[in-house]
C-alpha cells in the first residue's frame, strides 16, 4: 500500500449540493462506504482533488415501498438492505446478495449505489502501483496492453457487484440525478461490456435510487467464491421465476462475476409455459454457457467460472421451480 | 504509520472516543486506524492487512463494528468509537477480554483486538448468539494462529457470563 494521496473532503447535505460540488470541481470523485474507493486510492489507481462525500445526505439513505413499488436510496448500507422487511418479504434476491457481500463490517459501511457503480476488477488490476508499474500497467489503467487477453482491444477487467443481477431479474430501473434534474432507466442500461468504462453514467452524473416493480416473482442469489466471506464472485447468478399451475409463468435470470458488465440472461423466454424438468434445466445451463465472458481475470480458470454460472442458474431455477429450497446445496458452493 | 503533510488541509473532527468526548484537528485524507493510533495514541488497534480484508483495525462506530483502515477519520465526526482499550471497565477486563485469556482465544494476539471488538458488537445486539452466528459476525475477522475453534468457544463462553 502506498500513502493515502492528499484531497480535500466535501460533505453536501442535499444531492443538488453534491452535483454542483462534482461540476465545480474537475477533479473531484463521490465515496459512499468508501470500502472500494479508498483502497483504490491507496493503491495509486486514482489521485481525486475533491472526495464529495454522500454520507450527510438524507435522502439517500432511506428504502421506501408502497403500491407502486420499492425505492432503494442510493445510500443505504448494504447491511440495511439485508434487514429490510420488504426486501426479506418480497424480493428475496435482494436480501440474499447483501448477505453474501464482503463481511459484516463492508456491509456496515458499503452502500446500494456504490455496489451497482463497483469498479469492474481484474488479478492485473487490483494490484499495489509497484506491482503493476512492474508489470507495464495494463489497458485499463496507465497501461496500452490487457495482459489478460493481449492480441484484443479492450479491457476484459470484469464486473463483481451482488446487488445488480438481484435487482435486474427482479426488473429494477435506476434513478439518476444530474446536472439538467433527474432520469430513470432500466438498470441494464447503466451497464456496458467495457471493463474500463463499463457505467454509461457521464461525468457529473450520481445514481440516487433503485427501483423495484411490485408484485414480483419469487427470486434468489447466489455466487460461487474462493472464500466464504470477504471476496467477490468468481460467478454470481440471481433467478426471478413465476410459475403459474406447474408452469413457467415468466423466467429472469442475471449474472455477474462473469463478464464486463452484469447481464440478464436472453433466450428464457422460450422457457414460458412449459414445466421446470430436466430438459429445461438443461437448456439454462446452455443458455449461460454461451452467454458468459469469463476471461482470466481471477484466480480461478474461465472453464471453471463458466461451469459454476450454469450450475447456480441450474439449481436455484430448480429450486424455486420445484419449490422446496435445496439451501444445503447451494450455500456449498459459497 | 502514516504521516501527514503539512499541506493537508485539516478540519476539526470532535467524537465520543472510549466514552469520553475530545476534538482534534485531523487532515482530510487521515484514516481512522491512523487518527486512533498516531494522534490519540489507541494502539490497540492494529494495522493489519491495511486494506479491509483482515479485520485486525475493527473498532465499532456508533456500536457497529468496521474496519478503521478503511474509513476516514473525518467521517466518525459527533459519532461514538469505541476501541479494545474502551472495554476495560474501572480497571478490570470486560468479559470478553476475559473469556479470550481464560479459553486461550489469543495466541500471538495480533487480530484478538479486532475479534473481540466484532464480538462486542455482537453481543451487544444478540446477547445469546449460537455458533452459527458467532462465525457469521466474525466473518470478517481473519486469525492465522488459533484455527477459530477457540475463538468461537471464547466468544460463546463470554455470552453465558454475565455482563
Amino acid at each position: 500500500m502506498t500513502l493515502m494521496p492528499e484531497f480535500e473532503l466535501a460533505r453536501p447535505r442535499d444531492v443538488g449540493e453534491a452535483i454542483a460540488a462534482r461540476h465545480e470541481h474537475a477533479g473531484s470523485r463521490f465515496i459512499a462506504g468508501g470500502t472500494d474507493l479508498l483502497v483504490q486510492l491507496r493503491h495509486g489507481i486514482d489521485r481525486p482533488d475533491v472526495l464529495i462525500d454522500l454520507s450527510a445526505i438524507e435522502e439517500l439513505g432511506k428504502i421506501t415501498s408502497g403500491p407502486g413499488g420499492a425505492r432503494i436510496g442510493a445510500g443505504v448500507s448494504i447491511a440495511a438492505l439485508a434487514r429490510d422487511a420488504t426486501m426479506a418479504a418480497n424480493y428475496r434476491a435482494v436480501k440474499e446478495a447483501a448477505e453474501m457481500i464482503a463481511a459484516p463490517g463492508h456491509r456496515a459501511m458499503g452502500t446500494v449505489g456504490g455496489n451497482l457503480c463497483l469498479d469492474t476488477r481484474c488479478i492485473f488490476y487490483n494490484q499495489s502501483e509497484w506491482w503493476r508499474r512492474a508489470n507495464g500497467y495494463c489497458l485499463k489503467h496507465r497501461g496500452d496492453v490487457c495482459h489478460v487477453a493481449p492480441q484484443g482491444q479492450r479491457c476484459h477487467a470484469a464486473f463483481a457487484g451482488d446487488l445488480a443481477p438481484a435487482l435486474l431479474a427482479l426488473g429494477a430501473e435506476v434513478e439518476i440525478a444530474g446536472t439538467k434534474g433527474r432520469r430513470r432507466m432500466p438498470l441494464g442500461d447503466l451497464y456496458v461490456e467495457d471493463g474500463r468504462a463499463h457505467l454509461t453514467l457521464s461525468e457529473h452524473e450520481l445514481v440516487v435510487a433503485a427501483h423495484l416493480p411490485p408484485d414480483p416473482p419469487p427470486s434468489a442469489y447466489s455466487k460461487v467464491c474462493v472464500r466464504g466471506a470477504i471476496d467477490y464472485p468468481l460467478a454470481g447468478v440471481a433467478v426471478a421465476l413465476g410459475m403459474n399451475e406447474g408452469v413457467v409463468k415468466s423466467l429472469q435470470i442475471a449474472l455477474t462475476g462473469t463478464n464486463s458488465r452484469p447481464f440478464v440472461l436472453s433466450g428464457t423466454d422460450a422457457m414460458v409455459g412449459r414445466p421446470i424438468d430436466e430438459a429445461a434445466l438443461q437448456a439454462i445451463e446452455r443458455l449461460v454457457q454461451k452467454q458468459v465472458q469469463p476471461m482470466r481475470t481471477t484466480n480461478a480458470s474461465a472453464h471453471y467460472r463458466r461451469l459454476a454460472a450454469a450450475a447456480l442458474a441450474r439449481r436455484l431455477t430448480a429450486a424455486l421451480g420445484i419449490g422446496s429450497r435445496p439451501d444445503a446445496a447451494v450455500s456449498a458452493v459459497r | 504509520m502514516q504521516t501527514q503533510s503539512p499541506r493537508s488541509r485539516k478540519r476539526l473532527l470532535k467524537l465520543k472516543l472510549n466514552g469520553r468526548w475530545r476534538e482534534d484537528a485531523v487532515a482530510e485524507n487521515q484514516l481512522l486506524v491512523d487518527y486512533l493510533r498516531d494522534v490519540a495514541g489507541l494502539t490497540g488497534v492494529k494495522t493489519g492487512c491495511d486494506g479491509g480484508e483482515c479485520g485486525a483495525c475493527t473498532v465499532l462506530v456508533d456500536g457497529e463494528a468496521v474496519p478503521s483502515c478503511i474509513t476516514l477519520a473525518a467521517r466518525c465526526h459527533e459519532q461514538s468509537v469505541e476501541t479494545i482499550e474502551g472495554l476495560i471497565q474501572q480497571g478490570r477486563p470486560n468479559r470478553l477480554q476475559r473469556s479470550f485469556h481464560e479459553k486461550l482465544g489469543a495466541q500471538c494476539g495480533f487480530c484478538t483486538p479486532g475479534m473481540i471488538m466484532a464480538a462486542e458488537a455482537l453481543l451487544r445486539r444478540n446477547p445469546h448468539p449460537n455458533d452459527g452466528e458467532i462465525r457469521l459476525a466474525l466473518s470478517g475477522n481473519l486469525c492465522r494462529c488459533t484455527g477459530y475453534i477457540k475463538i468461537i468457544e471464547s466468544v460463546r463462553t463470554a455470552a453465558e457470563t454475565p455482563a
